[in-house]
Parts: structure tokens; C-alpha cells; sequence
């Protein structure tokens, strides 16, 4: 420890013990708990109390004095448990009876402040930290702190009786670790006395019929089978399991949920996973016996398993596939009344029949539910490289796109059960989420041509529709992307496919109107959508073609003058994208003779001084970031006045991120500047142009106000701008210092004014002006500069210093030591 | 105009709702000069007339009292008031009738406007109109259209109107109390709860559930109901209004941008106020800032200003603004800022103001009168204009084909507020009534889309439907009649506690009937014998009043009234049960006491003083009072 520490530590005790000086702040007490595990990770905790016997006061002091408050009583067990995790520090405090005294029965158990939760969990957790030796077993046993570990299972704090489930499970751990599967496996096996009581109470309470003692039970097991994967765990199934398994045959089956979390930690288990038992079995028989919205957690956690017999897999899968399965069945024509062939059922040879789906689609809440669970899961499975290895794509599409045209009302059933279906899932925006969703998923896989066509078909409706809600639109935009980009590397090309050429024609006017919907989530989705849309297709003639034809690009424009920031924001990485194609549209059209037309730049850089929200702008730096990046010819002319302009209303702007996104500007612009760094194992290729001497290229950064920029940022007040900040001017430093010829002008008048101002600067008087910023002096102003000292300052968190022990010591004193101030100020 | 009727105690209330008071436009018949063809359709070339109230089962010269829901259905109420002998009163909230008011003088003013000699009448020849094509051939009661009202007769019904306002209880000849609710669909619209002191019928017609201008809709006060008789639902059940205002801004906005104008034909009030509160937040960011909006319509100004000062009719907002102090509406600062602009028709000053591209807002929404038609007429030919349709009432197929071929484009966006068939699932379950009672229409699917099992009432118990001219009876009977007690009589009574908690006292009393109220009134004193000189009056003729004897009240416990005879000294006695209780023999005194629940009898031959011996002790057992 820290002496430093250590000279404080005994006042601190003292204060602790003091009733008169309170504690109000909970968090110094935690962090120093964190403190003293952190030392005694480190070091002896015998060593440790016997160097500071005031600990040792300091919990005794906690048993002396009933009336000591709960928050110290609290901190004083889980401190003393910390100390006794080690044996030999265990030993050295129950020779005191001091542990006896704190977790025994005639200990706080009695108290008042028992009372709180805070101390019922100081207790447990105080248990949890000592209960990691065998003395520890003993000891729990002989303190009687098993039974109020039971009774404390049900307490009425949920954070105490988990923390009262996490300990049992320990000190089951504890108990039986190392123990032959065997030897407990025999009908009389020889099971350690801590272990029987747990093991007992757990077999109490799994008969109980009382469902919170239940479930209380099966988490200490699914905890228990969690984390710990050693043999003996079979053992402890094997005893426990009929009981669990008559859990099952009862109906309905109590604490489903419990059970499913229990067989799948079991199944997660290397244990249980190549064994021969039962699980298996089971885990089948429960999938039988749960209704289908119990039983799709379960089969979803069986498809993720890697290890899992094929038998179980493929039942797991159709409870997934039988929600859908039921609505394909529910849309189909009766025999002969279309020619059309359906694509073959998703749940061939087990029917899913018209009565299972209309028990299952028995009430709007649960339909929608078991829909919305079922196309979530799929979702979820669908990437999965272990995944179900036959996927019925086709019959899933179908499905998708039938429940989809079930919530827009277009389906047109001609049974009872899709008459109920429609009525229950017309306008459900929840199942119209989950499965555009799930069609996005899809688009992953390939389709037949004519589902395809009805995929495009039914997420045109959604995006035309009136009645589509922004979050839906939002889905339907998001899944209409991806099938876009599938088709077309399907087609071979990154060119919009044969399908989606005509597509495009119709879905251009219905994004048009989507751009002037007066909901700014609908203006904002379609402008994103025409975003990612361009990014991939921007080069490519046959979408080229369609967007020009189209009024897209000025509506794009019109809306950077949006009254809602997100949308601004939305328009302006939208622009962006299309002008870095020739996409967006010309200043002077013809339907604007003589219209005094700001060019886009000139447009955005408006946005950027003026816009009072800070997404507007953080979009515009990104565009010209990626403009420069791209040598885009908006740029080219007169790059220079336009990156001072840029620099001189970044540096102004108050929000953090805009600034930190000028400094990636600028870092672009001084790599280009700079040119490619020389590699000396490169492959030598004859330079295009000879590298600019640094000279001319500080001359350049300075007439950019670059340096005066990056300088400023050095000493911001947010850390990430001074820190990408201080990254530029080593990268800077680096290329023009060694090899520039130029010898700073340290010592120098000029020099010495910069230094002076960044000196005020770092002090916070940012009024002062820099000086003239000639290459001798940036020079000179870099070298003197401890920029390395300066970045492993900043790489530190901004606490680092306050989050040291010995300030949270001074901190605990002075607090307590202000409030004993004001005491005496009230006399 | 469909009525619902309700008969209370042989008075009539009638219940008027509904938009179905339409312009009737039939087309075709090559041989009349009369008739018109356009574009493959026939139209009759006449002075508009209107389809009236049906009469066959109502005689409304028997209707007492006509309840108003809002402004839209009260069109035909001149028809009702001035011309079929009707008598009653007509009760309405003040929006209602001022707003009425406009739409009416609108509708007077369109059809003044174009003049025609007469209305043509050969094609309502029966044998003419059968040899028409649909639907002139399915039109009917052809021969029951008239021509619109005049502007005299719009006073004469309106000054009929009797104002209330929200939860006033209106007493109807005693039978009844009536109270306006708001139904939140337009400015004073009302849904009504009329109620007796046992019963309570709620008419819930033309309610919405938005959020809009008005006021909210009172759902509280219609639960505890026995019939809840549900109309006057979105017509357009499938079209959300948020999705339909979507729609017809981005129309609106597209057309603009690319140089075209906008025509909107519609109502002068209603929707109107919040597609224009709409688009004053939607105009700046669709940068529609320089494009002026016209408001045209004979009305236009006051409905404008009529709807800034009916603050305690609208919502909560709207309300909270007047004591900013601000307008409610943001119509207001569209006129101050000259955005919006309002003439009373396309001639003067509208001439003179009038720039393209534009948006105007007309009627009459029907498409066959009013400026509208000017606008068709001068935009129709171009593909950069469109109309936009926002009412729900017309076909807009049927209101564009006399104007085809058209190439200005259109397009339907029909905002119906009222309540669609998820909220009326949810008001079901929140008023909860006894029973519901709607048109049959509403009990299936629309014949349009069979398959839509959503787009019906789905209630428990299911409701009772009731189709054109059905006469139902709604599913209570009035058991109980309430009867006040004069505080005199009421102090002169004593109450004698039979039971615990239940006291029960006799009454002598006049029972005084008077416009359904029921007194119960002191008997008068006997009169004084008067002298025989002196003719008795007719008034001082009243009841005799006999000497009442005690109540009795109580049971006669079988067992213990033996041992009493037995300590009587009688002897020998039997005690037989019958059906109705127990037959007490006392054999050697030849008599027999028959106990019955509610009497008693003493059976003996001729021995007074044994039957008032018996009778004393029988009487020992009951309560008197």
C-alpha cells in the first residue's frame, strides 16, 4: 500500500466509526471497497491488518455499537469478507471471533439496521468474497449462516435475493469442488454436510408448490450449471432431474421461462453437451410440452447450439417455422381454385393444420407476439454459420410477404382462419416491423424469380402506402435497400439488375412524394435510403439515368433548408453523396432563369457557420472531409481560400465533434499536402511529382490557418479535439522536422510571442493572439513543444488523478471534515 | 339525410345525422334536350335538386323535438322545418348553428349564382327514367327532389333552433332529460345521452378521437348506458386521416414545385382549419414559403373568423392560447403574413390578386357548383395541375365526369375523422353499454372488400343492426316511474324499521300526474259539512277517504302459534301442510285457520267471539302498521 495511503487510513477509520460524521455519499465507500480488493489482489491481507491494525478496529467497531448506521455496517461486512477470501487472514480474524461476530447468528441479523436491504446485502456479498477456501465451508456451517442464506432466497429486495442465489451457488461450488462424479453418483453417495443442505433445500423447494420458490430453485441451477462446468454437475442433475422433469408433465407447466433459461445453460455446458445423458431428451420432450410462445426462446438457444443432435434441431426449427407455417396455410386457396403452384409448405409431413393455427392465433396480443418472436428468431438464424442447414427460402419468402399482405389488408383469405388473421393483423405495425425486417434478413439468400417480383411487389405497397407509419416506412426502406444490392450481385454486376431497373422507375416518384411528406421521420428515412442507395450505385449508367430523370436531386437540395436538424443533416450527407457523382442538380436549370443560385459548396458552408444544430454541421464536415478525400472537383477550385474559410468557422464552432471532424479535415488535407510518406523498403517507382520541400508546405498550412487551428485544439477544453489534435501536429512534426533544412528559430522574438500566447492558451485565455506563424518559428514552436508527454496525458482518462487512492482518501476526510466544520458553525 | 327516430312516452325525438344530403345528378336519354352526354356518361342538364328526408314512416308533424349532431347534417332542416308541418323544437349547440348557418348560405349562394330557367322533369318520367342507363334508371324518388331553399327559409328553420351547450340537461315534457356530449368531430358537434331516471340511451353519431381542433370527445359521460346507438362512422374506414394528410401535402408540394396549381375542393369549414393549420408548419419546410394559398367561398371570412372565437369549443391548446392572448388558429398569421388569402368569390379583388402556381381551396365539393367549377374549367387542360379531393362524401370518379377527358391530374385523399372500427372496439370497451345498436352496414364487411373481417363492429353481446324503415325495439322496458313526496306528507309519515335496514310506513296521499312528473300530494281534510243551501263545486269533489286499518306484516311461525292456542286453553288440535303453508285444525271446536304466505283465514261456523278470539291471537304474531 501506498504510504502515503497508510498515513491517512487511520482517520479515515476513525471518521468511518464515528456516528456523529456521516456518510452521505455511497460511491466513496465503493470505491474504496474497489480500492482494498485491488490491494489485497496485490498483496497479503493478513500483512495488510496487521500494518494497519485501525481496520481491525474498524470492524469491530461495527459489532460494538447496534446503533451503527446501515451504510457502515454494510461496508464493514463486505470489508471483512474481502480480507478473509485469503485463509490465513480468515484464521487471523476468527481468532478474534471478529467473523463469528459479524456473519454469526448473534451478529447484525439481530440488529435494527437488519432491517435495511443495504445490510442484508453487505451480509451476502461479505459471504460471497470469504467463501473461497474450505475453512470458509466450515465456518458457514458452524455460524448458522446457511439457514438465513435459504430464508434470504425469497427476500422481499430483488437485488438481495439474487445476491443470495449467486451465493449459494458459490458456496455449492465450494463445497463439492473436486469431487468425483462417481462417488456422488451412488445412491448413497457421500455428499459434503454444506452441500446436502443446499442440495436438500433445493429439492425442497423444487416440490414446492409454490411457483416463486420454483423458480427461486431452478435460477440457483441455471447459475450454477452456467458457470460451473466440472463433473461433478452431472451428479448434481442426476439427483435433481425427476423432480425438474415433473415440472413438466404438469399443466400448465410452471416457470416455463426459468426451465427453458435452465436447459439451455445446461445445454451450453461441455458437461451435458457430449455426455450420454438425458438432456437431449429432455430438451425435446419440453419442446412438446411448452405452448409455442414459451417454447421459441427454447428452440432458438437449441439452433444456437454448436453441439446438438439433428433430430432435436430440425423439432426446434419447426417450432419457429409454425407460427408461419399457419399463416401460409391460413392464405391458401382451397385445392383447384388457382391454377398457380404455392411453393411447398415450410412444415412438410407434420401439417401444420388449420385447428393448430386457430389455437394458436386465438387472440390479437398472442398472434402478434408469436409472429413477431418467430420472424425475430428466424432473423436471428439466418446468418448463423451452423444455422439450419436446409433453409426453405422460397416458403419463408412466401410467408413473409403473405403476413405482410395480411397487415396492409391486401390479402384476400378465403378461410375462416384468414378471415380471424386479417382481422387481427390488419395496421399491426409491430408484425409489419418484424417482418420487413425479416425480409431484409432474407434478401441474403436467393429466391425463385417469381418471389423475388413479389418481394419488390409488396415492399413497393409498403413504401407507396399512405398508411404506412415512419417506423414502418423506415423497415420498409431498410429492407428494400438490401434486396436492391442482393439482386444485383446476383445479376453479376453492381449495376441495378434486370429486375430492378423497372422497380427503380416506380420507386423514384414514391420517394418523391416520401421527400415532401410533412413527417420529418419520413423525409429523413427516404433521404437516408437515397443516401446508401447512391453510395452503391453512383457510378452505374442505368441508375444514373433514373435519378436524373427524376426530381430527387432538388428535393434533396430543398431540404437542406429543412426546419428539422436531423433531416438538414440527413439532406446534407445526401447532397454530398450525389455531388461527388455529377448527380445533384445543376444551379442554373431552366426552370430557374436567372435564379441567383448558390453552388452546393457554397451551400453547405453556409449551413456550417450559420446552423444552430450541430448534426447539420458534423454532416457537412464529413462531406467535405470525404470530398477531399476523393480530389472532388467542387474542391478543386481555389481549395485553399475555401479550407482557411473551413478552418476559421471550425475552430469557432462549439460542439466538440464538429471540431473533431475539422481536424480529420485537416489531417487529410496536410497527408495530401505532404504527399506519400517515403518507405525505404517500397518498391521505388519514378514520383509523379517531386515532394514539396516542408518549407512551402508550412507556408501552406499557415495561409489555410491550419497550424492556427490545430494549435487552438491542442489546448481544447474536450479531450478527443486535443487529443486527435496533438496526433496531427506529431504527424506534422514528424515529416517536416528532421530532414526540413529549416532550423527553428528558437530563443527568437517571434517565437517566443507564439509560445507566450499557447502558454496563455493552455491557461484558458484563448483571446490572446498567436503571432505570426512563419515556418522557422512552427518549427521551433513543435520541437519545444512536449507533444508526446502531452498525448500520454491525454490518452489517460480526464480523472485518472481523481480516481487515485490517496485523493479518495483526502477526498472522504475533507468531506467528512466540512461537515464536522459546519457543526461547529451551528453553534 | 338519414334520421334515426326514437319514441319516448308518444313523443318523437328525432336524431339527425349522416351526409347523405347530396346533389342528385342523374345522366342520359338521347331523346330529351334535357340530357347531356359527356364522355360516354349522360347527365341531365338542370338546376340542382336535392333529395329530401324520407316522410313514409315518419309523419314529422308529430315529431316533438329534433336533436342536432354537427353542422354537416342539419342541411335539410329548412325542407323539415318550413315545409312538412312540423312544430317542435330543434335543439343545437351554438357552432352548429352558426357554422350551419355558412354552409347553407354557401350552398344558397352557389346555386343562386347560375340560374336556370327550370329544372328539367320529362326524364323523371317513369316510363322515360326505366329506359335510362344506370344509375339515372336506379335513381329514386326522383319525384321528390326539389330545388335548393332560399336564404329566407335557412332564417326561418334556424330561428327554430333552440341553443345548449355541452352536459346542459334539457328537460323533454318531463319524460326525459337530453344532454349534448362533445363528440370531438367538428366544431359543437354533439353526441346525446338522453336519459330518464332508470334509463339511459346514448347517440353517439359523427365522434372522432384525434386530436384535432375541437374540443375531445366525452367518453365518461355515455358509460353506464343501456342501448348505445352507434352512427355516422368514417366512411372511408381503410384511409387513415394522418396517412391522407401525408398524401396531400406531398401532392400538393410536388405539383407546386414543378410549376403546377393546386385545386382543393372542399367545405368552407371543417377539415379545413387543419389541413391549413397543417400545412403552416409544412410550407417552410417543403419551401412553399412564396406560394400564395386562396381561400374562396362566399363564407370564407366568417367561418375564418368564426372559428377564432368559439374558444371554449375547441381543444385544450387552442383554448390555452386564447389566454396567451394569441389566435387559436394558426390561419391567423397565414392571413397577416399574406400567405393565405380569402375573397368571397373569383370576381373583384381575386382577379386582380391572383398569381400561378397557387393552391386555392373551393367549393362546392360536389364538383357542380360554385367557383370550383371556374378552377376545372382552367386548370383541367394542363397535366402540371391537380386536384385534390379531401372530402369523404363524393365519388370523386362520379363528382370529375361531366369534366373528361382531363388532363389535369387527380388525386383522392379523403380525410374522415370519425371513428374508424378499432376505435369504436375501444370506446365499446370503455363506455361498456348493455347493448349496442347500429345500421346493418356496419355489422359486416364492406361489399367492396368481403374479406376485410377488421372493418366491422365486433362486440360483446353482438350489436342489434336495424336496416332502411325498420321499426326496432330497443331491448329494455321502463319498470319503474319516480314519485316525489311533498315534504308535508313526507313529514307525516313514520316509518316502522321491519328488518334491519328496511323501514316501511303507509301513505295516504293524491297522486298527482302532471307532464310525466308524479306528487304525491297531502290528502285534502275532510270538508266541513257545508249548508244544504250551498251547491257543492265541482273542484272540492274528492276522493273518500276511508278510515284505513293497520298493515300487517310478518309470518306466523306454526309451531309457536299452537303452543299459544294450547296455553288458550284449546286442545285437541291437528296441523295439516298444504301447498301454499299449513292448515291449523282445532277439532273440537269445529274450526280451521288456514296459514297462507300472504294470508289468513279463520273458518268457524258462526262464533264470533271464537273468531275474534283467534284473530287476536293471530294478530299477536304480526307486525302492525
Amino acid at each position: 500500500m501506498d504510504p502515503e495511503c497508510s498515513r491517512l487510513l487511520p482517520a479515515l477509520c476513525a471518521v468511518l466509526a464515528d456516528p456523529r460524521q456521516l456518510v452521505t455519499d455511497d460511491t466513496c465507500l465503493e470505491k474504496l471497497l474497489d480500492w482494498f480488493k485491488t490491494v489485497t489482489e496485490a498483496e497479503s491481507s493478513l500483512l495488510l491488518l496487521e500494518e494497519n491494525p485501525c481496520l481491525v478496529d474498524l470492524l469491530s467497531h461495527a459489532l460494538k455499537f447496534q446503533d451503527v448506521s446501515s451504510r457502515i455496517l454494510s461496508f464493514s461486512l463486505r470489508l471483512a469478507g474481502i480480507f478473509a477470501a485469503q485463509e490465513n487472514c480468515f484464521q487471523y480474524l476468527q481468532q478474534g471471533e471478529l467473523l463469528l461476530g459479524l456473519f454469526g447468528e448473534a451478529g447484525p441479523l439481530g440488529f435494527p439496521a437488519w432491517n435495511v436491504p443495504s445490510v442484508r446485502s453487505g451480509w451476502i456479498q461479505g459471504l460471497c468474497s470469504l467463501a473461497q477456501h474450505p475453512s470458509a465451508e466450515q465456518f458457514l456451517i458452524e455460524c448458522g449462516a446457511m439457514d438465513t442464506i435459504f430464508s434470504l432466497q425469497g427476500d422481499s429486495s430483488l437485488f438481495v435475493a439474487s445476491a443470495a442465489s449467486q451465493l449459494l451457488v458459490q458456496v455449492l461450488g465450494l463445497s463439492l469442488q473436486g469431487r468425483a462424479t462417481l462417488q456422488l453418483g451412488l445412491p448413497d453417495g457421500d455428499w459434503p454436510s454444506c452441500a446436502q443442505s443446499i442440495v436438500g433445500y433445493l429439492e425442497e423447494s423444487l416440490r414446492s408448490e409454490a411457483t416463486p420458490q420454483v423458480t427461486q430453485a431452478l435460477k440457483v441451477l441455471t447459475t450454477m450449471f452456467g458457470r460451473c462446468h466440472q463433473p461433478w454437475t452431472e451428479a448434481l442433475w442426476m439427483r435433481l432431474s425427476p423432480l425438474v422433469v415433473c415440472l413438466l408433465e404438469k399443466d400448465p407447466v410452471p416457470t416455463a421461462h426459468s426451465l427453458v433459461d435452465l436447459f439451455l445453460s445446461m445445454a451450453r455446458s461441455p458437461v451435458f453437451g457430449s455426455s450420454d445423458c438425458d438432456l437431449w431428451v429432455t430438451l425435446a420432450q419440453t419442446l412438446s410440452r411448452l405452448s409455442p410462445m414459451q417454447a421459441g426462446p427454447l428452440a432458438l438457444g437449441i439452433l444456437k447450439l454448436h453441439v446438438c443432435p439433428q433430430a432435436l434441431r430440425t423439432q426446434a426449427f419447426d417450432v419457429l417455422l409454425l407460427p408461419l407455417a399457419c399463416v401460409l396455410e391460413a392464405a391458401a386457396q382451397p385445392p383447384g381454385f388457382r391454377s398457380c403452384v404455392y411453393p411447398p409448405g415450410l412444415l412438410d409431413g407434420t401439417g401444420s393444420s388449420l385447428a393448430m393455427a386457430d389455437a394458436l392465433l386465438a387472440s390479437t396480443s398472442s398472434c402478434a407476439g408469436l409472429l413477431c418472436q418467430s420472424l425475430a428468431h428466424l432473423g436471428e438464424l439466418q446468418p448463423l454459420p451452423h444455422g439450419p442447414r436446409l433453409w426453405p427460402q422460397a416458403p419463408l419468402l412466401k410467408a413473409t410477404v403473405t403476413t405482410l399482405c395480411f397487415c396492409s389488408g391486401s390479402a384476400v383469405p378465403v378461410s375462416s382462419v384468414g378471415g380471424r388473421l386479417c382481422r387481427i393483423l390488419a395496421g399491426c405495425v409491430r408484425v409489419q416491423r418484424a417482418a420487413l425486417d425479416f425480409l431484409g434478413t432474407l434478401s441474403q439468400g436467393t429466391g425463385p424469380q417469381e418471389s423475388v417480383m413479389q418481394v419488390f411487389a409488396i415492399l413497393l405497397e409498403y413504401l407507396r402506402s399512405p398508411e404506412s407509419s415512419p417506423t414502418v416506412l423506415k423497415k420498409a426502406f431498410q429492407a428494400t435497400l438490401r434486396w436492391l444490392l442482393s439482386t444485383s450481385k446476383v445479376c453479376g454486376s453492381n449495376d441495378p439488375g434486370c429486375h430492378t431497373q423497372p422497380f427503380l422507375r416506380e420507386l423514384f416518384p414514391v420517394m418523391q412524394k416520401r421527400l415532401c411528406n410533412p413527417c420529418w421521420e419520413v423525409r429523413d428515412s427516404a433521404l437516408e435510403f437515397l443516401t446508401h442507395l447512391t453510395a452503391h450505385w453512383e457510378g452505374q449508367p442505368g441508375f444514373r439515368q433514373a435519378l436524373l430523370a427524376s426530381d430527387m436531386p432538388e428535393l434533396a437540395q430543398q431540404l437542406l433548408q429543412d426546419p428539422e436538424a436531423y433531416v438538414r443533416a440527413s439532406a446534407v450527407a445526401a447532397m454530398g453523396q450525389l455531388a461527388s457523382q455529377g448527380l445533384h442538380a445543376t444551379p442554373t436549370g431552366p426552370e430557374h432563369p436567372g435564379a441567383q443560385q448558390k453552388s452546393l459548396l457554397q451551400e453547405l458552408l453556409h449551413i456550417l457557420s450559420t446552423d444552430s444544430e450541430g448534426f447539420p454541421r458534423r454532416a457537412v464536415m464529413q462531406v467535405f472531409t470525404r470530398w477531399l478525400q476523393d480530389g472532388h472537383t467542387a474542391m478543386a477550385e481555389d481549395l485553399e481560400q475555401f479550407m482557411a474559410r473551413v478552418f476559421q468557422v471550425v475552430s469557432r464552432d462549439l460542439d466538440w465533434e464538429v471540431r473533431v471532424q475539422g481536424l480529420e479535415l485537416a489531417r487529410v488535407f496536410l497527408a495530401q499536402t505532404l504527399g506519400p510518406p517515403d518507405c525505404p523498403y517500397a518498391v521505388a517507382l519514378p514520383a509523379a511529382a517531386p515532394p514539396i520541400p516542408p518549407i512551402e508546405v508550412l507556408r501552406t498550412l499557415g495561409r489555410v490557418q491550419l497550424l492556427e487551428f490545430a494549435f487552438r485544439a491542442l489546448f481544447d477544453c474536450d479531450r478527443p479535439v486535443a487529443q486527435k489534435s496533438c496526433d496531427l501536429l506529431l504527424l506534422l512534426r514528424a515529416r517536416t522536422a528532421p530532414d526540413s533544412g529549416l532550423q527553428g528559430a528558437g530563443g527568437g522574438p517571434d517565437t517566443a510571442t507564439v509560445e507566450a500566447a499557447l502558454r496563455a492558451w493552455q491557461a484558458g485565455e484563448q483571446g490572446q493572439p498567436l503571432g505570426e506563424l512563419v515556418p522557422e518559428v512552427v518549427v521551433a514552436v513543435l520541437r519545444a513543444l512536449d507533444l508526446e508527454g502531452l498525448q500520454a496525458t491525454l490518452a489517460q482518462s480526464s480523472d485518472h488523478v481523481e480516481q487515485s487512492p490517496r485523493s479518495l482518501l483526502q477526498d472522504m476526510l475533507a468531506t467528512v471534515g466540512a461537515l464536522g466544520g459546519h457543526e461547529a458553525d451551528c453553534y | 339525410m338519414q334520421c334515426t327516430q326514437i319514441q319516448i312516452n308518444h313523443h318523437y325525438v328525432g336524431l339527425w345525422f349522416g351526409h347523405d344530403f347530396h346533389p342528385q345528378f342523374p345522366s342520359f336519354a338521347a331523346c330529351s334536350k334535357e340530357l347531356k352526354e359527356c364522355s360516354g356518361h349522360v347527365f341531365v342538364d338542370s338546376v340542382p335538386e336535392f333529395c329530401l328526408p324520407e316522410t313514409e314512416l315518419i309523419d314529422l308533424s308529430t315529431v316533438d323535438v329534433i336533436l342536432i349532431s354537427n353542422y354537416h347534417c342539419m342541411m335539410a332542416l329548412p325542407y323539415i322545418t318550413e315545409h312538412t308541418g312540423f312544430t317542435g323544437t330543434v335543439y343545437a349547440t351554438e357552432p352548429t348553428l352558426q357554422i350551419g348557418r355558412l354552409l347553407m348560405e354557401e350552398l344558397v349562394n352557389f346555386i343562386e349564382r347560375v340560374p336556370k330557367a327550370q329544372s328539367a322533369s320529362f326524364w323523371k318520367n317513369k316510363d322515360v327514367q326505366r329506359l335510362l342507363p344506370s344509375p339515372l334508371k336506379d335513381a329514386v324518388e326522383v319525384s321528390t327532389w326539389r330545388r335548393c331553399y332560399s336564404m329566407q327559409e335557412v332564417n326561418s328553420a334556424l330561428s327554430k333552433i333552440q341553443l345548449v351547450g355541452y352536459s346542459q340537461k334539457i328537460e323533454l315534457f318531463g319524460a326525459v332529460q337530453v344532454t349534448p356530449l362533445s363528440s370531438g368531430y367538428a366544431l359543437g358537434s354533439s353526441n346525446w345521452v338522453i336519459q330518464s331516471h332508470y334509463e339511459k340511451v346514448s347517440y353517439v353519431s359523427g365522434s372522432s378521437l384525434l386530436t384535432t381542433h375541437p374540443q375531445p370527445m366525452d367518453q365518461a359521460s355515455l358509460k353506464n348506458s343501456d342501448v348505445l346507438i352507434l352512427t355516422g362512422l368514417t366512411q372511408i374506414p381503410t384511409a387513415n386521416p394522418d396517412g391522407m394528410v401525408g398524401e396531400f401535402c406531398s401532392n400538393l408540394a410536388l405539383t407546386v414545385r414543378n410549376g403546377g396549381n393546386v385545386l382543393v375542393p372542399c367545405y368552407p369549414s371543417g377539415v379545413i382549419y387543419d389541413l391549413l393549420e397543417c400545412l403552416y408548419q409544412y410550407i417552410d419546410s417543403a419551401g412553399l414559403s412564396n406560394v400564395p394559398f386562396y381561400f374562396i367561398s362566399p363564407v370564407a371570412n366568417s367561418s375564418l373568423e368564426f372559428s377564432q372565437i368559439f374558444a371554449e369549443w375547441l381543444c385544450h391548446n387552442k383554448q390555452t392560447k386564447v389566454y396567451l392572448p394569441e389566435p387559436p388558429f394558426p390561419h391567423a398569421e397565414l392571413i397577416q403574413t399574406n400567405k393565405l388569402k380569402h375573397y368571397p368569390s373569383i370576381h373583384g379583388d381575386f382577379s386582380n390578386d391572383f398569381r400561378q402556381p397557387c393552391v386555392v381551396f373551393t367549393g362546392h365539393p360536389s364538383l357542380r357548383f360554385g367557383d370550383v367549377v371556374h378552377f376545372l374549367e382552367l386548370w383541367g387542360k394542363s397535366s402540371l395541375n391537380t386536384v385534390i379531393f379531401t372530402e369523404p362524401d363524393f365519388s370523386y370518379l362520379e363528382a370529375l365526369a361531366p369534366y373528361q377527358p382531363l388532363a389535369m391530374k387527380c388525386i383522392y385523399c379523403p380525410i374522415d375523422t370519425r371513428l374508424n372500427f378499432i376505435q369504436v372496439s375501444n370506446l365499446l370497451k370503455e363506455v361498456q353499454p348493455l347493448h349496442v345498436v347500429c345500421p346493418e352496414q356496419y355489422t359486416q364487411p364492406p361489399p367492396t372488400q368481403s374479406h376485410r373481417m377488421d372493418l366491422m363492429i365486433d362486440c360483446q353481446p353482438p350489436a342489434m343492426s336495424y336496416h332502411r324503415a325498420e321499426v326496432l325495439a330497443l331491448p329494455f322496458k321502463r319498470r319503474y316511474e319516480k314519485i316525489e313526496i311533498m315534504p308535508e306528507l313526507a313529514d307525516s309519515l313514520v316509518p316502522i324499521e321491519i328488518k334491519p335496514g328496511i323501514s316501511l310506513a303507509t301513505v295516504s296521499a293524491v297522486l298527482h300526474t302532471k307532464d310525466n312528473k308524479h306528487v304525491l300530494q297531502p290528502p285534502p281534510r275532510p270538508t266541513q259539512p257545508t249548508s244544504g243551501k250551498k251547491r257543492k263545486r265541482v273542484s272540492d269533489d274528492i276522493p273518500d277517504c276511508k278510515v284505513l286499518k293497520p298493515l300487517l306484516s310478518g309470518s306466523i311461525p306454526v309451531e309457536q302459534f299452537v303452543q299459544t292456542l294450547e296455553k288458550h286453553g284449546f286442545s285437541d288440535i291437528k296441523v295439516e301442510d298444504t301447498a301454499k303453508g299449513h292448515i291449523v285444525l282445532l277439532q273440537e271446536a269445529e274450526t280451521l285457520i288456514q296459514i297462507e304466505e300472504d294470508s289468513t283465514h279463520i273458518i268457524c261456523d258462526s262464533d264470533e267471539m271464537l273468531r275474534v278470539r283467534l284473530r287476536d291471537l293471530v294478530l299477536k304474531f304480526l307486525q302492525k302498521f
